[in-house]
């Protein structure tokens, strides 16, 4: 998905664009709400995540003008104010969702899922691998043997494979994007996700691979 | 918040103090009333008494040194009046008895040229005695005729009663009409009290604009230092609220950073013993930030309980929105949440503060429930309250000591493992108590935690 990330706190923005690449995204950042508006004019963004405090004004007035000028583009506030005072006035002038910092990136994920789940996403939402279709915001996956409904996890479990193809991911890594970290899971629980993705995936020529001391890939042959 | 002592009442001090002055003044008019009246009809009396005695000197003449006189009809005839007073005269030549009633008083004072008068008893009757003079001369020489005429005085009481009583009605009415304007003037001087009463009484909590309504000029001082007053009170509330949001900021930008830098770390290190690390860094920082979260959330609940808005709450809508907000959040968790929603319940209050206490409910069901498990939202609707209730079908609450959980920093014995504060029922029990209602923990049958808010609606 393409970002623009409008943050001041240079320390952290820099930070949110690496950990939003590490998965596969590609994020533009905004200092100011002069520079995300020169931003979106040019380019246009899956999702906008959007700061309140700028040094340049209020973000809630650059998600008014966007909404002015039928910008459509889905917005999620991060802020770092009390959540008692900002969510309904932030929901009220147009934003999507919101979020308050420290951003756990697996929340930001389902957020982002949901609210372009929400708006109707687009179709670059859809990834065909084979004899594979899978579209990622809906969760659907088309096999040789008909629509399969993946649950959030499997769903999640299954874009990380299917979005690199061939790549060995450790039991640790998938446990560290699965679960929370408040949750006490052991490495194995992850086995119990490929399970069932394997179950869905029985009529296609793709398979998930265990590699031996490694971990999983997906092999679309 | 103490109850103002009332003593006394302006309205009543000031109706009273007019209606004294009423009695005061009508008892005035009653006397002077009387007091001309009864002038009045004296007055006409003795003129009466003293055209009497006049004609009867007037038809007096000396004949031959003999006084005669021609008795004129009309000079008694005029004072025998519809009360048949009984009339008496006397008359003297020189002091010495000519004719008459030879006892009727002679005038007390010395005599003079003008008619003279004056009250006196006559044969056990209260009388008025008018006396004219005059000087007569003849051949024997000049002499001196002295005419009393005197009448009872028992009509004259009679028109006096009447004129007390005219008074009376006078100074009756009079009182009437004043006591009826003393009621008018109290209750107009006392309205634009009563106005800028209600109008600040009208008001929101929040609302601390100062009074701008007219007032009249007495007022101005009051409501001078009640608008100072209420223009202070503004600043410390702004200063309090910026004070939260930018403790907030100040607390979760930093935080956000070494969260967002962990989770980075962690995607880049191999090392079992380095991950665990990592993981442990990033479990802290989510105890902290939610602890520092939730310290001013419940900063901000207090604050905001304390001055409680009265607005329009659709607790159907707050319901639903606020298990939206949550639902990817619980599906990280693979948990279902269900609502039930019944009926369409209005209340008064705080709809961001509702919100809070219901998402830190939710919240906490979603954290202590193994992922995978069923959330359950009723709400509905009895005579006079709002329910919601929240039930999850994880351990439940800890059975020795679920009251416990509603105070500050407790968390249940179970709760170990698990990124919490130990504040979330606090805000959600501080919440629901500033709206009037009740807050019930409970664990149901089998196993699952049952948290049920009962709202006035």
């Amino acid at each position: 998905m393409r970002f623009l990330l409008i943050e001041d706190n240079s320390e952290l923005a820099e930070a949110v664009v690496d950990r939003l690449t590490l998965d596969g995204h590609v994020v533009d950042h905004a200092p100011t709400l002069a520079v995300a508006a020169d931003f979106a004019s040019v380019t246009s963004y899956d999702l906008i995540l959007l700061d309140i405090m700028l040094p340049d004004g209020d973000g809630r007035s650059f998600l008014k003008r966007q909404r002015n000028h039928k910008d459509g583009t889905p917005v999620i506030v991060l802020t770092a104010r009390s959540e008692v005072s900002d969510r309904v006035g932030m929901l009220d002038s147009g934003a999507d969702d919101f979020m308050v910092k420290p951003i756990d990136f697996a929340e930001l994920e389902a957020r982002c899922r949901a609210v372009l789940r929400r708006r109707g996403g687009k179709s670059t939402n859809r990834i065909t691998l084979g004899d594979l279709t899978f579209d990622s915001l809906s969760g659907t996956l088309h096999t040789p043997q008909g629509e399969a409904q993946l649950r959030p996890r499997e769903l999640r479990l299954f874009e990380i494979l299917v979005n690199a193809p061939g790549q060995i991911f450790s039991k640790g890594a998938l446990v560290d994007r699965l679960f929370s970290y408040d949750e006490e899971v052991s490495e194995n629980a992850i086995e119990v996700y490929i399970g069932r993705l394997r179950r869905h995936l029985v009529s296609s020529r793709a398979e998930i691979v265990t590699v031996r001391g490694l971990g999983y890939k997906l092999d679309a042959q | 918040m103490s109850e103002p002592v009332a003593q006394g009442s302006l309205r009543r001090n000031l109706t009273v103090m007019l209606l004294l002055g009423a009695v005061g003044l009508a008892l005035l008019v009653y006397f002077i009333v009387q007091s001309v009246a009864r002038e009045i009809a004296q007055e006409s009396q003795d003129n009466v008494l003293a055209a009497s005695a006049i004609s009867i000197l007037d038809s007096a003449r000396v004949v031959e040194g003999e006084i005669t006189i021609d008795f004129p009809y009309a000079s008694l005839s005029m004072l025998d009046t519809v009360t048949n007073e009984r009339v008496f005269y006397a008359i003297r030549r020189d002091g010495r008895f000519l004719t008459g009633y030879e006892d009727l008083p002679l005038p007390t004072e010395p005599a003079t040229a003008a008619t003279q008068f004056a009250s006196d008893t006559f044969l056990g009757e209260p009388i008025r005695i008018a006396t004219a003079r005059r000087g007569l001369s003849s051949d024997a020489g000049a002499s001196t005729l002295e005419v009393s005429v005197a009448q009872t005085l028992s009509g004259m009481t009679q028109t006096l009663a009447r004129i007390s009583r005219i008074s009376m009605f006078v100074g009756g009415g009079f009182f009437l009409l004043a006591a009826l304007l003393a009621v008018l003037i109290s209750r107009a001087t006392i309205r634009p009290l009563d106005r800028l009463a209600a109008s600040v009484a009208r008001r929101g909590p929040k609302d601390l604009r100062p009074v701008a309504a007219p007032i009249p000029m007495e007022m101005v001082p009051l409501v001078r230092s009640l608008n100072n007053f209420m223009s202070r009170l503004q600043r410390s509330l702004s200063r309090s609220e910026e004070f939260i949001a930018e403790a907030a900021h100040r607390v979760r930008t930093p935080l956000a950073i070494v969260r967002t830098k962990a989770e980075i770390t962690l995607r880049r290190v191999e090392k079992q013993e380095n991950r665990e690390a990592i993981r442990d860094m990033i479990r802290a920082i989510d105890e902290s930030s939610r602890t520092a979260g939730q310290l001013l959330d419940h900063a901000m609940v207090t604050f905001r309980a304390d001055h409680l808005l009265d607005e329009d709450v659709d607790l159907a809508a707050l319901t639903q929105d606020t298990i939206e907000s949550l639902r990817p959040v619980s599906e990280l968790k693979e948990m279902e949440i269900t609502a039930e929603i019944r009926g369409t319940p209005h209340l008064r209050g705080d709809a961001i503060l509702l919100q809070n206490a219901l998402r830190n409910v939710l919240d906490n069901a979603i954290k202590y429930t193994p992922a995978g498990s069923t959330l359950s939202v009723t709400l509905h609707e009895t005579d006079d309250q709002a329910v919601v209730t929240v039930q999850d079908n994880g351990p439940g609450f800890p059975k020795d000591d679920i009251d416990g959980l509603r105070y500050r920093f407790a968390r249940g014995g179970n709760a170990a493992g698990t990124i919490g504060s130990g504040l979330g029922l606090t805000i959600v029990e501080d919440v629901v108590t500033a709206h009037g209602g009740r807050l019930t923990l409970s664990n149901t049958e089998g196993s699952g935690a049952c948290v049920t808010i009962s709202l006035p609606s």
